[in-house]
């Protein structure tokens, strides 16, 4: 009886000089979506972590219910890198649709494990290949057959987890924990899981290089997605109002903070101590936002860019008119609708100077799950701080894809609900004026509606006022609110989170990324260093208005490469305005726009080519 | 000669009707905009409202100038075109202790603000919504809005072919609980209309027809003062007695109709269209929409429900205002994020 380790021994022409790759390698699963794969996914992602593997997980699926080609990418990285890698070097097709191509992508030397009927191996002659008889499979441990095609992804985790030396117990703890109060479903899937595992251990020699072995580096740490991260951060905010309308890829964040809401704040007489309305657009949605946040409410909503673009008319009125209100905008391909389901940080313009008239905005840029939760939740401070509205623009692939981490901290400060006068208050100070900058601060006090005193109101505008919140139209009066306004945004440069540096002193050249492009320049950093023996500083920055760091940062290099995942190089964009005009020249751009998470090897190459190395 | 100086007449909460004032107005002379506010300062006056306890919402144009006009005690915000029922939404869920009330014009809500309008109706958010309606756009000098009457005539002598929206029957559709119109010309009318609304629980929406001087108030309009005068047609006479007035209602049958209100005041319906039942909705939009083929501008409370839920009802939310609970309530232990934690693990 082969089992994996054994069998690696055979001789298999071609495939036997290779060695055993432990531990770095990626797997991709062809399925049809709508099949209930992803679970099948989660398992497997889960088991290899039970290994105490440093894994990650994409999910590639189409804009659709059902019926079309979804892909899922699994990387187990012994060096913790959580890329995209541009090829997987097992190939799991169920897709009939796609088998033939997904066969030919695959590096030579490579493992495919496929529907019998298929027939791949008359493609290719240099790729380890494993027939297997799902339907048959599935049938023999599923009687019910609406329940079939569900199951049958379960089947192909047993096939792997035995060729890749899995242990079958990891597997089952994964699986209970996904099934947690479902005893008879854990037992239809596992069953299932079991019946693959047991036909490659009997049926399947082992003739590819590929195995996991165990590892300690996962201890301790959590799987998650950004947007259940970014919920996270929210409720730990203390968010109150939610206000959203549904749109792929933010959906979630509000469905988990939806959850959190239900789970932690209800009372012990069953009243809410929140509000999450449905609205019926995403105008209505961030006006909802606004309004709550004018009347006091920590409040948010989540969308992707077709609704950053509805929400500019209000955005520009909460700058103005100086309100509250945090957006999560998980970034998506457009224009238009673009690729709904394809990732990318091409708002970052948009968002940055989001609406009519001279408006600027602060902008957050998480640049793993972890800050999605920690900028999430420093957000709403900042937001109540400054008065006004706070976007942090994550993408889908941080969003929807699963990550391995550290654990979240609890907060370590009590929020900070900004300049708020109470009664007693007004009472001493006999008065206020809205939009004074008594602290020289550039922010005004304000006073929430129900304060019970005479002095307490004043009147909220879009339109030209004075710094008493009266209307004007006086040139002078206009103006010194547009130069406070500027004033409040220059000070936030100093509040924001600050850039991650990574320097070594001595390099002459540096990267600038933000966002998910950091998995890929984690792993760039190394292969250049590995391949050309060049250190390159790099600076990750995680807020607009840019903080004082990142300038220095261009200052003291010869050249900046700023890597970004859209066309326009918004982000180097967005870094020559802000620039001394001497150090704008320093900036070159390396760009993804494909859909696809941007890969190390793409940053390399062209960095490579760009640098003549 | 030792003169006393009068004690000025105060309301129920000791407060003389001063305090409900607000800024002077920068509207036409005439306008049928500046006597709604007037109605609406003698109504919070006379309901002896808390003006802290008020929150004035609007929209863009010359309606939503208007809350600048009453009650500068109250909090106020002049959002965005058509876009107010959103802004309200936030701010009442926030803090649901307060009174609302909004100011829209026909523009503001039935074409830019369509969308909004119809969800807030379909929500009934606690609010009082008003439409000052005068079937033009007047900020933009004069073009027609969609409440125009068809056939009805500008200045400039176009004629509006397209029907006009009813604001009324598609509130009472959607879900609104308290629905009439008014004629800003009929201080009595308005004025009861504008206290029952204050004690009204849900949302109210009142279309009160409210002459443009100086672009629509000539002959060949429907939303003039002279046409107004001739044409206003009140299906119901209306008596409110406050909670706090200490007046015995008669709960006589035949051409009276009583509502009891949320808060214990009576609201009296005398029946002036035979038959006609203010808690039938069927019944309501099939009189306007008659209304309409006889040239008829029907004013009256055409519909009340004192018994659905409000959106804050349905929220189940506690009776504190969500905006100022303390942190100790918002934000969740340390351990329910260690238990979050582990779960992940």
């Amino acid at each position: 009886m082969a089992t994996g380790d054994l069998a690696l021994g055979h001789e298999r022409g071609v495939l036997s000089a290779q060695k055993r790759v432990t531990n770095d390698f990626s797997i991709n699963v062809a399925t049809v979506n709508g099949s209930g794969s992803q679970s099948a996914n989660s398992v497997l992602l889960k088991s290899i972590f039970g290994m105490g593997v440093p894994v990650s997980g994409k999910n590639l699926f189409p804009s659709n219910i059902a019926g079309l080609p979804t892909w899922y990418t699994i990387r187990a990285s012994k060096d913790g890198y959580v890329a995209r890698t541009r090829d997987a070097e097992i190939l799991v097709a169920l897709n009939p649709e796609t088998a033939k191509q997904d066969m030919l992508t695959l590096p030579a030397g490579g493992a495919a494990i496929y529907e019998e009927s298929f027939n791949l191996k008359q493609y290719r002659d240099d790729v380890a290949c494993y027939p297997v008889p799902f339907d048959k499979i599935t049938a023999a441990v599923c009687p019910e057959a609406k329940l079939r095609k569900l199951v049958r992804n379960m089947v192909y985790v047993g096939v792997v987890a035995q060729l890749l030396s899995l242990d079958l117990g990891v597997v089952e703890a994964g699986l209970k924990k996904q099934f947690a109060k479902k005893q008879k479903v854990f037992d239809l899937n596992f069953g299932a899981v079991k019946a693959g595992f047991d036909y490659a251990q009997e049926k399947l020699v082992k003739h590819d290089p590929y195995v996991i072995e165990r590892m300690n580096k996962t201890t301790g740490k959590i799987i998650i997605d950004g947007n259940a991260a970014c919920a996270m951060g929210a409720v730990f905010a203390g968010v109150t109002v939610v206000a959203w309308y549904p749109i792929t890829p933010s959906t979630s964040v509000v469905e988990a903070t939806t959850d959190l809401l239900k789970k932690f704040r209800v009372t012990a007489e069953g009243k809410a101590t929140f509000a999450v309305v449905q609205a019926e657009d995403e105008l209505a949605a961030i006006g909802m936002v606004l309004g709550a946040g004018w009347a006091g409410a920590r409040s948010m909503t989540a969308t992707s860019g077709p609704g950053i673009s509805l929400m500019a008319e209000f955005s520009g009125l909460g700058y103005f008119a100086e309100l509250p209100g945090v957006i999560f905008d998980v970034q998506r391909s457009g224009p238009s609708t673009g690729m709904p389901t394809r990732t990318s940080q091409a708002d970052l313009l948009s968002t940055a100077f989001l609406s009519h008239g001279d408006t600027k905005h602060i902008v957050l840029l998480p640049g793993s799950v972890k800050e999605c939760y920690e900028l999430g939740c420093a957000a709403f401070d900042l937001a109540e701080r400054f008065q006004t509205p706070v976007f942090v623009l994550t993408d889908l692939d941080l969003g929807m894809n699963n990550w391995m981490s550290d654990p979240f901290a609890y907060p370590e400060k009590p929020l900070d609900r900004g300049k708020v006068l109470t009664a007693a208050d007004l009472e001493r100070l006999g008065g206020f004026a809205r939009y004074r900058d008594v602290d020289g601060d550039a922010i005004g006090w304000r006073t929430l509606p129900g304060t019970l005193h005479p002095k307490a109101a004043y009147f909220t505008r879009g339109s030209g006022h004075n710094d008493a919140a009266g209307y004007t139209e006086k040139p002078e009066e206009y103006q010194a609110i547009m130069d406070r306004l500027s004033r409040k945004f220059e000070n936030a440069r100093k509040a924001v989170p600050a850039p991650v540096v990574v320097k070594n002193g001595t390099s002459k050249v540096g990267f600038i990324a933000y966002g998910t492009t950091d998995f890929a320049l984690a792993e760039s950093l190394d292969q250049i260093k590995r391949e050309h023996d060049v250190s390159v500083d790099y600076l990750r920055i995680r807020a607009y208005p840019f903080a004082h760091e990142i300038h220095d940062f261009v200052a003291s290099h010869e050249r900046v490469y700023v890597v970004e995942q859209d066309r326009d190089a918004q982000l180097a964009s967005l870094l020559k305005l802000d620039l001394p005009a001497e150090q704008v020249t320093k900036l070159r751009s390396i760009l993804h726009y494909n859909g696809l998470p941007l890969d190390a090897r793409t940053v390399t190459e062209e960095f490579v080519a760009k640098e003549g190395l | 000669m030792a003169t006393a100086t009068p004690t000025p007449k105060v309301n129920r909460i000791g407060l003389p009707i001063l305090e409900y004032r607000g800024g002077k107005s920068t509207l036409c002379a005439g306008c049928g905009h500046n006597a709604i506010s007037e109605r609406i300062i003698d109504a919070m006056y006379e309901m002896g409202v808390q003006p802290e306890r008020v929150m004035k919402m609007s929209g863009i144009g010359c309606s939503s100038k208007s809350p600048a006009y009453f009650m500068s005690r109250s909090h106020s915000f002049n959002s965005v075109h058509g876009r107010m029922p959103s802004v309200s939404t936030g701010a009442i869920l926030a803090n649901h202790q307060m009174t609302m009330i909004g100011v829209s014009g026909d523009g503001d809500t039935a074409s830019i603000g369509m969308g909004q309008f119809v969800h807030l109706m379909r929500r009934n958010l606690p609010m009082i919504y008003i439409i000052e309606d005068n079937g033009v756009y007047g900020l933009t000098k004069g073009q027609f809005s969609a409440t125009a009457d068809i056939g009805s005539k500008l200045k400039t002598g176009v004629i509006n072919d397209l029907p006009a929206i009813d604001t009324c029957a598609m509130a009472i559709q959607l879900g609104a609980t308290f629905v009439g119109r008014s004629f800003s010309g009929d201080k009595k009318q308005l004025l009861a209309m504008l206290k029952a609304a204050i004690a009204h629980q849900g949302t109210v929406m009142l279309d009160v027809i409210s002459p443009c001087v100086t672009f629509n108030d000539h002959e060949g309009s429907t939303k003039s003062y002279k046409f107004m005068q001739e044409n206003d047609e009140p299906i119901n006479e209306i008596g409110f007695v406050a909670s706090f007035d200490e007046i015995d209602v008669d709960y006589d049958s035949g051409q009276i109709f009583d509502v009891q209100m949320h808060d214990g005041s009576n609201l009296r319906l005398r029946k002036l269209h035979e038959d006609y039942d203010p808690t039938n909705k069927a019944d309501a939009v099939r009189t306007l929409m008659e209304a309409h083929e006889s040239n008829e501008v029907l004013t009256g409370v055409f519909y009340i429900d004192t018994q659905k839920p409000t959106f804050t009802d349905l929220l189940n939310i506690v009776d504190e205002p969500l905006a100022t609970l303390p942190e100790s309530i918002t934000r969740p232990p340390k351990s329910a994020l260690d238990a979050l934690m582990h779960n992940l693990q």
